[in-house]
């Protein structure tokens, strides 16, 4: 539904977005992960005809964005960042009028406006001044325009900032419920999101994609572990033996005592958690220790995200 | 026009009309407008010792200077208020076309002094009581009164078009009106005949017929030259042009 190929935006001389190709196809969720200022939404901008590309094809449901973006335009549910809103109009009248551009009149307009009401949760809200709504309501308000037309690609620019952690749930499930038949596209700096709602994640640092591939994908790329705990002997000691079972990569020590030890065993790129800790297990049955705490560690997204993205907040 | 267009350029019309009542600065830009131009009349237009049953003179006279302030003001948030809400994203992001949204807006604005000029009837009315005026100039007044708002709501389009700020956008563009009605006005343009040599007399017509003064006048007077009223559609095409370029400059 989506294909972006090359696509590169400059300003100025400052170079936003480099390179940049991805596809999403119909019953897919992407996330779009990356750190501020790294080129997430100037992207999604061009992808929703906002901005004009430097350089670069972009195709919404066949369609040239840069040719004919009125009809491309059509197929695409847009949520900006900050979820802007007329604020003297009141929620109804907001949806409405959304509904008109987009092409909806009469019968049709009023049941997408009582249709998207209901998926937001926003019927109390109906004929509020959007001026009096609170942050939540405001960003539901923005969603459910961005669904009036029931469109086959959605995409939206940090759909859960600033909303309670309730909200948060509510507006994943919403993403995940219409991933099924959609082609959505979300960009967030919330790693546990990727992982509650995404099929795929890509990340995108300093203008360029540096990684691509599902959720679980970009997980071996982090290192992992075994959480270990035992007690019986010094943890010097227990350490020492732990080191020499193979696949063991590293240790990272815990707290540890005379009589005890905990730490994560960092397991060799390719060898299987699940034999690490067996070994784990049969030592301590062998040495007659007790086994406190056995558990497999999976890579975690966030070690992964900083391995590979650079902050700017170190030089 | 195909009818997707009507469409668009009514739904974009139709809520940006209705959201000039829900602030309060419409009310108090039409009563201002109201007492000024009443105000004007009677006080400096001298309406009833000239013992004269037209609007020429002492209504139609002042209107301009009352645009240069006013106008401005109603313009303002064409599109400054959409840069900075951020909705412009929204608004470029629909399947309409840019020149659909600046048409809607620029149309609201219109009918907006369409409706102030409207509620000057009484004077109309007055006028009519008093004596037995032509009606000819005034229709005529009437229209040049209006196109001259509406010029100067271009102008204020196109301003606001590059800014996000309303307080920006409101004295760029009065001093936008201000200039392009001064270049026009006699008393300035003879002075400046009269110290400049007769080579760059031709060069100050010139920027004279530039002017919307010039315009203005003999249509106030009851005579309507489709060369005048071409002018003011042009400097809004102009302005509607210069607003579809400067929103582009900004999305680029």
């Amino acid at each position: 539904m989506i294909q972006v190929e090359n696509l590169r935006k400059e300003f100025g001389h400052k170079v936003a977005v480099d390179g940049v190709s991805f596809s999403v196809e119909k019953g897919e969720v992407l996330g779009f992960l990356g750190p501020n200022g790294a080129g997430k939404s100037t992207t999604m901008r061009m992808v929703t005809g906002y901005f004009r590309p430097t350089a670069g094809l972009i195709k919404v449901g066949g369609v040239d964005m840069l040719e004919s973006p009125e009809e491309a335009k059509r197929s695409i549910g847009y949520l900006p960042e900050n979820a802007p809103l007329y604020s003297d109009m009141t929620v109804a009248s907001f949806l409405g009028f959304c509904a008109e551009l987009r092409g909806l009149r009469g019968a049709d307009k009023r049941k997408a406006i009582d249709r998207v009401l209901e998926t937001c949760f926003l019927e109390g809200v109906r004929n509020q001044s959007v001026d009096t709504l609170s942050k939540g309501y405001k960003h539901r308000t923005c969603f459910a325009q961005s669904i009036i037309h029931d469109p086959d690609v959605l995409i939206l620019d940090e759909p859960t900032d600033g909303l309670d952690p309730n909200q948060k749930h509510e507006v994943r499930n919403l993403i995940k419920r219409m991933g099924q038949n959609k082609a959505i596209v979300f960009s967030t700096h919330i790693l546990e999101e990727v992982e509650a709602a995404c099929s795929r994640a890509i990340i995108i640092d300093r203008g360029k994609v540096v990684a691509d591939g599902t959720p679980n994908d970009l997980k071996q790329r982090g290192n992992m572990a075994v959480r270990v705990g035992v007690r019986g002997a010094a943890g010097s000691v227990i350490r020492a033996e732990i080191e020499k079972i193979s696949g063991v990569h590293q240790i990272e020590p815990g707290a540890s005592s005379d009589d005890q030890f905990t730490g994560r065993v960092l397991v060799t790129k390719g060898r299987k958690m699940a034999d690490v800790a067996r070994e784990v297990a049969s030592l301590a049955a062998a040495k007659n220790w007790q086994l406190e705490e056995l558990h497999q560690d999976e890579g975690k997204l966030d070690e992964v995200f900083r391995s590979i993205t650079q902050s700017d907040v170190i030089p | 026009m195909s009818k997707q267009d009507i469409q668009n350029i009514w739904s974009v019309f139709k809520r940006e009309f209705l959201s000039y009542f829900n602030s309060p600065v419409l009310y108090v830009i039409v009563v201002i407008f109201l007492l000024a131009a009443q105000g004007f009349n009677f006080m400096f237009g001298r309406f009833l010792e000239q013992g004269n049953a037209s609007l020429t003179q002492a209504f139609f006279f002042w209107h301009p200077w009352i645009y240069i302030v006013l106008a401005p003001a109603v313009g303002m948030r064409l599109w400054s208020e959409e840069h900075r809400l951020g909705t412009i994203e929204l608004l470029m992001t629909m399947p309409i076309a840019p020149w659909h949204a600046i048409i809607g807006k620029f149309l609201a604005a219109a009918l907006v002094w369409c409706i102030a000029l409207a509620l000057t009837f009484p004077v109309v009315m007055t006028v009519f009581y008093l004596g037995d005026p032509d009606p000819g100039p005034i229709v005529s007044g009437y229209l040049a009164s209006f196109l001259y708002a509406i010029g100067c709501l271009a102008v204020t389009s196109a301003v606001s078009a590059f800014t996000r700020s309303q307080v920006v956008c409101f004295i760029v563009s009065v001093a936008f009106c201000i200039l392009l009605t001064l270049i026009g006005y006699p008393g300035i343009i003879d002075s400046l005949v009269k110290s400049l040599p007769a080579s760059m007399e031709s060069a100050v017509r010139f920027v004279a017929y530039l002017s919307f003064m010039d315009h203005f006048y003999d249509m106030t007077k009851g005579v309507v030259y489709p060369r005048d009223v071409l002018y003011f559609v042009s400097v809004i095409i102009l302005g509607l042009l210069i607003t579809g370029q400067a929103l582009r400059a900004k999305r680029a």
